[in-house]
């Protein structure tokens, strides 16, 4: 049945995009109130285009809603101009599918992808009527509960939060539902449902945490305030992907979202190590889906939802071994079926040409390198094992296949780097550009000329990455950075072939006080969102100013997160997490990067870093000598 | 020459889903064709698409009763069982309401469309202060392209000229009504469902309005390879 909606006419005649806010999409699951006894309202605090497009959400819907007696619904950050009238119009914040208040559910999931959303999540529980601090709340509010990425150092948003769920979500929400339903029946109150979460593994309940800081504003203890709470929290994993749920009926949305097709993943993990990758550590070990798992999964789900794209995903989905016989399944099936496949960033190399050449108009796609540092020395500094002769040869097949654009992905701004590697940025873009003209003759220059677009971003700083110890540029560094690469490409032979983009510099700023922030830096969002921060991670609506007030306001100087070095005995509000992969790894890493010094992937040597205590995986595959 | 055949599907759009837009519908009806598994004919090159054609776009926030696209196929499966594919595989708020064959070289459906007919309700406490019942008459002068309006069940039935040559929309005609009172129509004052979309028959000045699907034929199933394609 239709759900009757939330929104008068008036105001969803009145706002940008209504489909936005009416639920009833293609595969979106309806339950009978009746049958349901824990209702869950699942949150991506971002625009509905942004949110759709995430896989890890519609993994978890399908796989709340294949549990008997809970329904899982979907909760979005209203855009700015429907905030405004609820909050004049004094409507509360509601999930898409019932239309009901979010103060009507159980438990109000976030998922929290990047910082810069922190804000939205302060929007979500205002617009809610839930109070921002969790001990302000009555027994009768829904449970917070975050997860996601953000979770691994969640202290500057903590006490916003009832509980975090720390890694993959399909291992332990069954049984944190069924304490859930028991203590509901015994009446045991908010207080101690919250007390037993705390012994479920994976599970972090920050009140039952104190902090305290020494004279120089480090921390100097991170304790449980009662007997029984687990000093660490183990991240959790799921060890067979193949066997875990997926979902074959993802939701089909009517408005066009970021993400508008099938996503197929492939696997978790990477095995690559680069060093200023977060992702690349806490997802260890490397996990894959057996390719006929894939295969059945892709068939089904375009069935399913008559979606025209499929694309994989995966942090490096060359490294699949079974790859090339998934694609070429796909390639075979999707040309019959009229479907497209979008293909992730893939090494490039013959074979990776060869898929692509099959599925892209070469003329019109663009080939895509992220060399990450100019040099070779800072990329061995981070591990990035991709050389110039790897790119060149790669751009030069890449031209002899017809391919005139080319994409390169730097950062600048990473530990020890120099002018020479900032230079290095313009030379590489040159080699390419050089290359092109060499190997293709004027006649058969497609477009004319190659196009070559260089963007560097700044780096920040993460947790449980080998740099989680380092300095992090200041605003001016981060710019005259990006004014030397612009100077220096504009000084190469190609340079009218080299477009250089560079990403904003407050932003990255601000992103590394909240990835490595401490409970300190509540107050600051807060006051922030009361200033009326909120979409910070929209460059639109980003107002550096009124953050830098907040941060002056609560006495706090961003500098001390960003740009001041830690040193390795230094407690890091992140400590009591532990992602498997240890603390003893990452210092020896950053030790490595500082001599500028690389250490093989996973599958050619095992590095000892921790991830093998989850039993299986990549750690307990057989090694290749000649893997790279 | 490939034989191809084209069907034109009729269906009406109600309650939430009056709240997605034209190209929303589009892409709805892409994937819904899929999903239903209808043998649909795509162009080539390296991003195939379906060949698919809506009549007339609907205003967002208007329901309708008689929306129209054309869709070529390479079989098809009879009338019944397409409109009964593409409602299983559907979402509430789009329903098909009917499939025909449309005979070969039949113009597509936006090409089409001549006129469009609609109830007009006034939301409740939105009505203009003067009655607007009684001087219904003198609306048929006010804007070229009113074939008919009236009173039916208390709310106003309008015919209006609909498509390339011209398109008069019924906000339009309220707005000159109520201008010819002294007064303006209040925010979203009107409540409007499209009830049928016409093409002319006729020829010049003798207009014959008919449904949109009048040209088709209701059809078992059909293979290109049948002599009787739009025979």
């Amino acid at each position: 049945m239709m759900s009757k909606l939330a929104l008068p006419d008036d105001i969803l005649l009145k706002v940008e995009k209504p489909a936005r806010y009416i639920g009833g999409e293609v595969n979106a699951v309806i339950k009978n109130k009746a049958e349901v006894d824990v209702r869950i309202a699942f949150c991506f605090p971002d625009v509905y285009e942004i949110g759709m497009s995430h896989l890890g959400m519609q993994i978890l819907y399908d796989m709340f809603n294949r549990m008997d007696g809970v329904w899982c619904e979907r909760v979005y950050s209203p855009w700015v101009d429907l905030d405004a009238l609820m909050r004049k119009e004094k409507i509360p914040l509601f999930a898409l599918e019932s239309q009901d208040n979010i103060l009507d559910f159980d438990l109000l999931a976030i998922t929290i992808q990047y910082e810069m959303c922190y804000t939205n999540i302060l929007q979500i529980l205002d617009l809610s009527g839930i109070p921002f601090f969790a001990k302000e709340r009555g027994e009768d509010m829904p449970i917070v509960i975050g997860g996601g990425p953000c979770t691994y150092n969640p202290e500057p948003v903590a006490e916003f939060f009832d509980l975090f769920y720390i890694g993959e979500g399909e291992t332990r929400y069954g049984e944190l539902i069924a304490l859930y339903r028991r203590c509901r029946e015994e009446h045991t109150g908010r207080k101690e449902f919250l007390r037993r979460a705390a012994g479920i593994p994976g599970i972090y309940v920050p009140s039952f945490y104190q902090t305290s800081y020494g004279e120089d504003g480090t921390i100097s203890a991170f304790t449980p305030v009662e007997e029984g709470i687990p000093a660490t929290v183990l991240k959790e994993v799921e060890m067979d992907l193949s066997d875990a749920p997926y979902p074959l009926k993802p939701l089909v949305p009517f408005m066009r979202v970021t993400q508008d097709r099938v996503v197929l993943e492939i696997m978790r993990g990477c095995m690559r190590g680069c060093r200023f990758c977060q992702a690349g550590q806490i997802y260890r070990p490397v996990r894959e889906r057996d390719a006929d798992v894939l295969k059945q999964y892709a068939l089904e789900a375009l069935k399913n939802t008559g979606q025209e794209e499929i694309s994989l995903s995966s942090l490096s989905s060359s490294d699949h071994t079974a790859l090339p016989e998934l694609l070429n399944f796909l390639i075979e099936d999707c040309r019959k079926k009229h479907v497209n496949i979008s293909l992730p960033s893939l090494r490039i190399d013959a074979f990776s040409l060869d898929v692509m050449s099959k599925v892209q108009d070469v003329k019109k796609t663009s080939l895509t390198f992220a060399p990450e540092a100019g040099s070779q020395r800072l990329r061995d500094v981070i591990n990035k094992g991709l050389t110039e002769e790897d790119i060149l040869h790669g751009a030069s097949l890449a031209f002899l296949g017809g391919w005139t654009r080319v994409k390169l992905y730097f950062m600048l701004g990473l530990p020890t780097e120099t002018e020479e590697d900032i230079r290095g940025i313009a030379e590489l873009s040159n080699k390419i550009a050089a290359a092109f003209y060499e190997l293709v003759p004027k006649e058969k220059r497609t477009n004319g000329r190659v196009q070559i677009v260089a963007s560097t971003s700044f780096f920040v700083p993460k947790p449980f990455t080998p740099f989680q110890w380092a300095s992090q540029c200041t605003k001016e560094e981060f710019l005259d950075k990006a004014y030397a690469t612009k100077r220096a490409i504009q000084a190469q032979l190609n340079q009218k072939s080299i477009k250089y983009n560079w990403h904003e510099a407050d932003t990255s700023v601000l992103e590394g006080v909240l990835a490595r922030g401490d409970r300190r830096i509540a107050e600051v969002l807060l006051k922030v969102y009361k200033k009326g921060a909120v979409y910070d991670a929209w460059s639109e609506y980003f107002d550096n100013e009124k953050w830098m007030e907040a941060f002056a306001e609560c006495g706090i100087d961003p500098a001390f997160y960003t740009s001041r070095e830690r040193g390795t005995e230094e407690i890091l509000p992140w400590d009591f997490i532990d992602c498997g992969v240890s603390k003893a790894f990452l210092k020896r890493e950053w030790e490595k990067a500082l001599r500028g010094e690389t250490t093989s992937n996973c599958r050619k040597e095992c590095q000892g870093c921790g991830a093998a205590r989850f039993g299986g995986g990549i750690c307990y595959e057989k090694r290749d000598e000649d893997s790279d | 020459m490939k034989n191809v055949m084209k069907i034109r599907i009729k269906f009406r759009k109600y309650g939430n889903l009056k709240f997605i837009g034209h190209l929303d519908v589009q892409r709805y009806f892409q994937k819904t064709v899929r999903r239903a598994g209808i043998d649909v004919a795509y162009t080539t090159g390296f991003s195939p698409h379906q060949i698919m054609s809506f009549a007339a776009p609907l205003g967002l926030g208007q329901e309708s009763n008689g929306e129209y696209l054309d869709l070529e196929v390479n079989s098809f499966a009879g009338s019944a069982e397409t409109a009964d594919a593409l409602n299983k595989c559907g979402v509430e708020g789009i329903e098909v309401l009917s499939v025909s064959v449309l005979p070969p070289g039949a113009k597509n459906a936006m090409a089409s469309v001549a006129a469009a007919s609609y109830t007009v309700r006034f939301r409740e406490g939105r009505e203009p202060d003067f009655d607007w019942r009684r001087h219904l008459e003198e609306c048929g002068s006010l804007k070229d392209g009113i074939y008919e309006l009236r009173l039916e069940k208390n709310a106003l039935y309008m015919l209006l000229k609909t498509g390339s040559a011209g398109n008069l929309k019924p906000s339009a005609v309220m707005e000159a009504y109520l201008a010819a009172h002294g007064e303006t129509l209040k925010e979203n004052a009107l409540l409007i469902t499209r009830e049928e979309t016409y093409l002319d028959l006729g020829t010049g000045e003798n207009r014959q309005l008919a449904p949109l699907d009048a040209v088709g034929k209701i059809c078992g199933a059909l293979s290109n390879q049948d002599g009787e394609i739009g025979s």
